[in-house]
């Protein structure tokens, strides 16, 4: 699959600070997993940095305050989907110097495997990518299972997305040095960066930053999409397949986004927990697309304020890739932990063409990297027919959505998928 | 005062397609086709424009009579009446009359496409089911061939046929490549063949032409390279074997790949994504057994040509090769070590 990139937006624009506005909301559930619980009460002075939540289980993760200020209310708030869920909205001091007085920099290599695995939890690290699943629980290795390699996903295939790109560029010396934490941590042999070879700047800037015996390799990745989900990367890397139900882990790999590995490396070095993150802004109806720091919780009308404000024609926003992100129901959600991007979209991309039959063309067949059917799948879900796709595999789509970017008669397969594995997960909850 | 906000629609990714759309890639097809209908014209005169607009005609007015009443613009739009007329159209005899012509453009619309419940759900080609059609109901003048017309302007008189009666056939008639190899062991030079300056259907005299458009095709990424491609091989190499065994008595490789409707069905019909498997393993089994049945036919069948009832044959067995050729899903089938 190769989906044009767009890239040429935002990818030669140097990261930018934005400034600190007034309203943040910290969504307690915008990791997957089980909900933070608050640990600060409605009226609380917070500080940048501060815990407001800790982890609420062992798939769970801690939240911090993203500015010095006041916890205005602890409730249902509108989330990014439209529904309402529990969060933290805090106001910002607008007379408060906003420096992040950081912890104490941890002596990472006097931790033991488990205190790292805690600290990382409590840092509130979350996989980067887009998925925000926990990076504590990735890195927890049940006993018996050995990582001999650590792989650092710099592969960005996701359309529009420069902020990976960015921070290679940008901050290669850190990305490098959070490699070392986590590769000495697991015990692994080797780190792999896997670069896709439309980003050579990249490529070069880190193996320029490779201190001589590092084991360090840098790895440039044909451009395709997804390029970037973890097992067809370990696949492009060492040529094995993750077995269907297993993880990468199972294989003696450890994958990790870029963004997670500078952010282990900012905790544990620099003692400053996950409060901000880069986000791309692009997308043809936004005015001055940027990369930018944006502190979590921040409303994406303010960054798309910073950004010269939504062009006329503005039809959907989208919070990640355009391939796998989320549209959002308001410009007042709030910037996530897993929201690698913010793309506006105008009417060539949101207007829908008339869909037509199936006509079997197999361009789905050949799209899907997992070799599924996907025509099969749209056909049984329309039929309702959920158990059946279970048989044939549909658990083991990850949801790429290159099926719908293929199909000419502009079937959504993969939004049918979706439904059918809602549909399948959630019964199975209520049989209990 | 505060601007108001876009009204944000929500729809799911992916936001981004491919260019392709399904009435295009049919377009495609059309435009593929157009120098092997020119082709017609040259050899055949005004005879081709006027069996190959019968058969669209007859094609469009079925997709008309039978589409719903909210549907029926739309029906027109994706262009594969059109295109079923055409293709069935440059399968026929340029003397055939009109009116036959015609019908069978209806009938591979309704009987081909519409009772199966339209577009995508059909089993067969719907313009070779017109063929067998036409083939079944009307023996004679579907073999009765003409040699290329003298003059452009010529039409054959058997054309204009009143509805319901039979040909006239006027003096002179020839035979195509393939029967005169069946019937009197006399084979046509190779020259001709690939030019197309022989008696047969309308679009199938010139292979080169054809095989023009089908090389647009695969560059447009519209056809499944693997099915024309194990096709056209398995008919080299089965017909190169039985030359090993009677070179007089069997046509040579190069003979039987450019006599008949082989290019055409290889290239145009057989690669309908409707009605041929969706695997690639399938694709290839489906074009292998075309091929081994369009010698089989050709060589010791009663008919001088076999490659309409060599796919129609396959298209029926398309499900049941896509059943047993599906990919291994990524991460199956391997263990972790």
């Amino acid at each position: 699959m190769h989906p044009a990139h767009h890239k040429s937006q935002t990818e030669d624009l140097e990261i930018q600070r934005v400034p600190f506005g007034k309203d943040y909301v910290m969504p307690l559930g915008q990791h997957i997993g089980v909900p933070s619980k608050p640990a600060v009460v409605a009226g609380e002075a917070v500080r940048r940095g501060q815990l407001i939540a800790e982890p609420g289980g062992f798939v769970s993760t801690a939240l911090h305050s993203p500015v010095t200020g006041t916890v205005r209310e602890i409730g249902d708030l509108r989330g990014v989907d439209g529904r309402f869920a529990p969060a933290i909205a805090i106001e910002a001091d607008a007379f408060a110097t906003q420096r992040v007085e950081p912890d104490p920099a941890m002596d990472w290599q006097s931790l033991s495997l488990e205190e790292f695995i805690d600290a990382v939890q409590m840092a509130g690290i979350v996989g980067m990518g887009g998925a925000a699943f926990p990076s504590h629980v990735k890195l927890s290795v049940p006993d018996g299972t050995r990582i001999r390699h650590l792989l650092i996903n710099g592969a960005e295939c996701e359309p529009y997305l420069t902020n990976d790109h960015r921070l290679m560029l940008e901050r290669p010396a850190a990305l490098l040095e959070g490699a070392e934490i986590v590769r000495r941590k697991l015990g692994a042999e080797e780190t792999i960066i896997g670069v896709e070879s439309n980003k050579p700047d990249a490529i070069e800037i880190l193996c320029d930053h490779i201190s001589p015996g590092q084991p360090v390799r840098v790895v440039p990745l044909k451009v395709k999409y997804p390029q970037g989900a973890e097992k067809m990367m370990i696949k492009s890397v060492f040529g094995k397949e993750v077995p269907a139900g297993q993880l990468p882990r199972d294989v003696g790999v450890n994958v990790n986004n870029v963004g997670t590995i500078v952010a282990i490396a900012d905790y544990f070095l620099r003692g400053m927990p996950l409060i901000e993150r880069i986000v791309t802004v692009a997308g043809p109806g936004v005015t001055y697309p940027a990369n930018l720091i944006v502190p979590l919780g921040t409303p994406v009308r303010d960054v798309v304020r910073f950004c010269g404000g939504l062009k006329g024609g503005t039809r959907e926003i989208i919070m990640g890739g355009p391939m796998m992100g989320r549209p959002i129901a308001s410009l007042d959600v709030p910037v996530l932990k897993g929201c690698s991007g913010v793309l506006v979209f105008t009417e060539e991309q949101t207007s829908r063409r008339k869909e037509y039959p199936c006509i079997r063309c197999g361009r789905c067949l050949e799209a899907c990297p997992y070799f599924l059917n996907p025509s099969r799948f749209a056909r049984l879900a329309r039929a309702r027919m959920f158990d059946e796709m279970k048989a044939h595999h549909v658990f083991d789509c990850v949801e790429c959505g290159c099926c719908t970017f293929a199909c000419p008669s502009d079937i959504p397969i993969v939004q049918l998928i979706r439904t059918a594995k809602d549909d399948l997960t959630h019964r199975k909850e209520s049989h209990g | 005062m505060k601007k108001k906000d876009p009204d944000l629609l929500l729809f799911h990714a992916p936001l981004l397609r491919q260019g392709m759309t399904t009435p295009r890639a049919m377009r495609d097809v059309i435009y593929a086709l157009l120098p092997a209908t020119g082709a017609a014209l040259w050899f055949f005169g005004l005879s081709a424009v006027l069996v190959i607009g019968s058969c669209i005609a007859g094609a469009v007015l079925a997709e008309v009579t039978f589409a719903k009443r909210e549907t029926r613009g739309e029906s027109l739009r994706d262009a594969t009446g059109v295109l079923t007329g055409l293709l069935l159209g440059l399968t026929l005899p340029p003397g055939l009359p009109m009116w036959m012509a015609f019908l069978g453009g209806f009938v591979a619309i309704s009987l081909g496409k519409v009772i199966w419940g339209g577009l995508g759900h059909n089993l067969f080609n719907p313009a070779l089911l017109g063929r067998a059609f036409l083939l079944a109901t009307f023996p004679i003048a579907m073999t009765t061939w003409v040699p290329a017309a003298g003059g452009f302007l010529d039409v054959y008189a058997s054309n204009l046929a009143l509805p319901f009666m039979q040909a006239q056939v006027d003096g002179v008639t020839s035979a195509t490549p393939l029967g005169m190899m069946k019937f009197e062991q006399e084979v046509t030079p190779l020259a001709n063949l690939v030019l197309g300056r022989t008696g047969g259907s309308l679009g199938e005299t010139s292979g080169l032409l054809l095989l023009l458009g089908g090389i647009y095709l695969w560059l447009r990424r519209d056809l499944d390279w693997r099915i024309p491609v194990s096709i056209l091989l398995t008919v080299v190499i089965f017909s190169a074997v039985l030359t090993l065994f009677d070179g007089e008595r069997f046509p040579s490789p190069l003979f039987s790949l450019f006599s008949g409707g082989l290019m055409l069905g290889a290239i145009y019909m057989a690669t309908d994504p409707v009605t041929s498997p969706v695997t690639p393993r399938g694709a290839w089994i489906f074009g292998i057994g075309v091929g081994v049945l369009v010698i089989l036919i050709r060589v010791f069948g009663g008919l001088p040509e076999g490659v309409m009832y060599a796919i129609l044959l396959m298209n029926a067995a398309t499900p049941l090769i896509d059943r047993y050729t599906q990919p291994r899903v990524f991460g199956r089938g391997v263990d972790s070590t």
